[in-house]
């Protein structure tokens, strides 16, 4: 019991993913996958966003800088060069870190406000490169030719495997996430949340263990970029690196309670299940960001823990519980 | 008797204020040493000097030999060095035990986190806290905050110590627990530097005593000839020619 109440802080995030991968066949609705994939996506992302958000106290506004590049890197080995899904998935995962190592060296010297400006400035600099930038095709972007996915078995083959891939990524992030908080560099990494001069004081390498939790957090959305666009079939600037998706996801972790396992995970679930609400309704669907903005400001004013913080604070016991 | 620790000739200037001149003090192994002065002397200034928060413009810093002039704080905590802030700086949103465990996982014995969380239990005993464990560190009041600082610097096992005024706003049943707490840790064979007003404990609990005044080092000495320094006299009590003239006049 004891053991099992241990370990529910990962389990209980598990089966919310598995749940969300059953769905779709649950249902046997297409479009049921399509909104599957979309909240599992924004899992990943989300949960990716936390580890520097929630753990490390770093506001990344641009953080969908890693998901355009880390996408384009791998579309780009998997359309032009011909090289397969996995490996792809892999590079984009690697170059995004890799971006996020080079960034990380350079501006998370700097703190609070002037760290989440530069890193809007770093997603537009990135657009405004890969939109001159020949090799990924400027502006116009690549388009996966389709006989691509007969190396996966067909176009629908193709995607019903994205969406299992997707489910493995959002895995992948959560468990990151999860042994992230229960270790000791994670320890660190609050530490430096709650005051980096005192974590400094006590030996805590604030400078290295900023700079890794920023790469551990691009990894992921890099992977999951590449996922997407093979899907998509395509991937353009605008698509890559929009500014509105990096708040969306800002939303989503503050929505649920950052520094927190579970909080992305159900803040991802709760904003996506809202947004497609919105975007379908009438009144909402061309107001949909606005109201995001609105949610956003009532957090930080009333709820700045987030859902699950919240009830961790009301309900102590939980904190055992709630990882 | 070996040095802990050497400062040689320290000089730190923000600007045009000169914080500290030619600071110069050797301190062996395992003493006690008091560091008074009025405020705005630049206690706390040499004690940022020494753990690496500032680097001075001049002179150096051996720490166990080693130059460690130019180090960072985190250095200097992998190396035994460990510090209490004088505005206490707790990690709110952590509870009382991972406060304490941050300082023995990163300082230098590095322990693992299972290690660490039985040297808070101990440590948080030892200053007397353990009731509070559970807690988030921001709920705690100004005592217990100040020896959660206290449990925070001792998990480490540190070397060296630095305490910045850790009895000031405490009431005088907590300030005797307090000084009992340092004799403690001295006898633990760890060594210390501690900035404090009171002048009754300072003089009852340090080996020696080294006094600041506008970061210029005026006296050294063991308690006693600190008490009967003119100089130190002159910089808390003003000129005490003047105040004889004054009495003869009488």
């Amino acid at each position: 019991m004891r053991n099992l109440q241990k370990y529910i802080g990962i389990i209980l995030p598990l089966l919310v993913v598995a749940a969300l991968m059953l769905y779709p066949t649950i249902t046997g609705k297409a479009a049921a996958r399509e909104t599957a994939f979309t909240i599992l996506k924004a899992i990943a992302l989300a949960s990716s966003l936390n580890i520097l958000l929630g753990y490390t106290g770093y506001v990344s506004f641009g953080h969908i800088v890693f998901f355009g590049f880390g996408g384009y890197v791998g579309f780009y080995l998997l359309s032009s060069q011909g090289m397969s899904l996995w490996v792809s998935i892999l590079a984009g995962g690697f170059s995004s870190g890799l971006l996020a190592f080079l960034l990380g060296k350079a501006i998370l010297r700097l703190r609070g406000a002037y760290f989440a400006l530069a890193t809007i400035g770093v997603n537009e600099a990135m657009r405004a490169f890969i939109n001159n930038f020949d090799l990924f095709g400027g502006p116009t972007g690549i388009t996966l030719n389709f006989k691509a996915y007969l190396a996966y078995g067909g176009a629908a083959k193709a995607l019903e495997m994205a969406f299992y891939v997707v489910g493995g990524l959002a895995i992948l992030a959560i468990l990151m996430s999860y042994i992230i908080r229960t270790s000791k560099f994670g320890l660190g990494l609050l530490a430096i949340r709650e005051n980096e001069d005192a974590a400094e004081v006590m030996g805590v390498f604030a400078p290295d263990a900023k700079t890794w939790a920023y790469v551990l957090s691009a990894i992921i959305p890099g992977m999951i970029g590449v996922l997407f666009f093979f899907k998509n079939g395509n991937v353009e600037p605008h698509d890559a690196f929009p500014l509105h998706a990096s708040i969306e996801l800002l939303v989503m972790v503050m929505l649920g309670g950052q520094g927190t396992v579970l909080g992305p995970i159900l803040g991802a679930f709760a904003y996506q299940g809202m947004r497609g609400y919105l975007v379908t309704s009438d009144f909402f669907k061309d107001i949909q960001l606005s109201v995001s903005g609105a949610l956003l400001l009532i957090i930080v004013l009333f709820i700045p823990a987030g859902a699950v913080g919240w009830l961790r604070q009301r309900f102590p016991i939980l904190r055992r519980v709630l990882a | 008797m070996t040095l802990l620790l050497q400062v040689q000739g320290v000089t730190k200037r923000f600007g045009g204020l000169q914080a500290l001149t030619q600071v110069t003090f050797d301190l062996p192994k395992g003493q006690i040493l008091g560091l008074i002065g009025p405020n705005g002397a630049g206690k706390t200034t040499l004690f940022n000097t020494i753990n690496g928060v500032y680097h001075p413009e001049e002179g150096r810093i051996l720490f166990q030999g080693k130059d460690v002039t130019n180090k960072m704080p985190y250095h200097l905590a992998k190396m035994g060095m460990a510090r209490t802030h004088q505005i206490v700086r707790p990690l709110n949103e952590l509870t009382v035990r991972e406060n304490v465990m941050v300082g023995a996982c990163f300082g230098h014995e590095n322990q693992s986190l299972g290690k660490a969380a039985k040297i808070a239990d101990e440590v948080l005993e030892f200053v007397g806290i353990s009731s509070r464990t559970d807690q988030l560190a921001g709920s705690l009041n100004v005592a217990q905050k100040k020896r959660l600082e206290m449990a925070r610097s001792l998990a480490s096992h540190p070397h060296l110590l630095l305490l910045d005024e850790v009895l000031a706003g405490l009431n005088p049943s907590e300030i005797d627990g307090m000084i009992q707490m340092v004799l403690g840790i001295r006898k633990q064979g760890i060594t210390i530097i501690m900035i404090e007003h009171l002048m009754k404990a300072v003089m009852n609990v340090s080996d020696r005593i080294l006094v600041l005044d506008y970061g210029e080092q005026i006296a050294e000495g063991s308690p006693k000839e600190i008490a009967n320094h003119p100089k130190v006299i002159e910089a808390y009590l003003g000129d005490p020619k003047l105040a004889e003239q004054l009495m003869e006049d009488d």
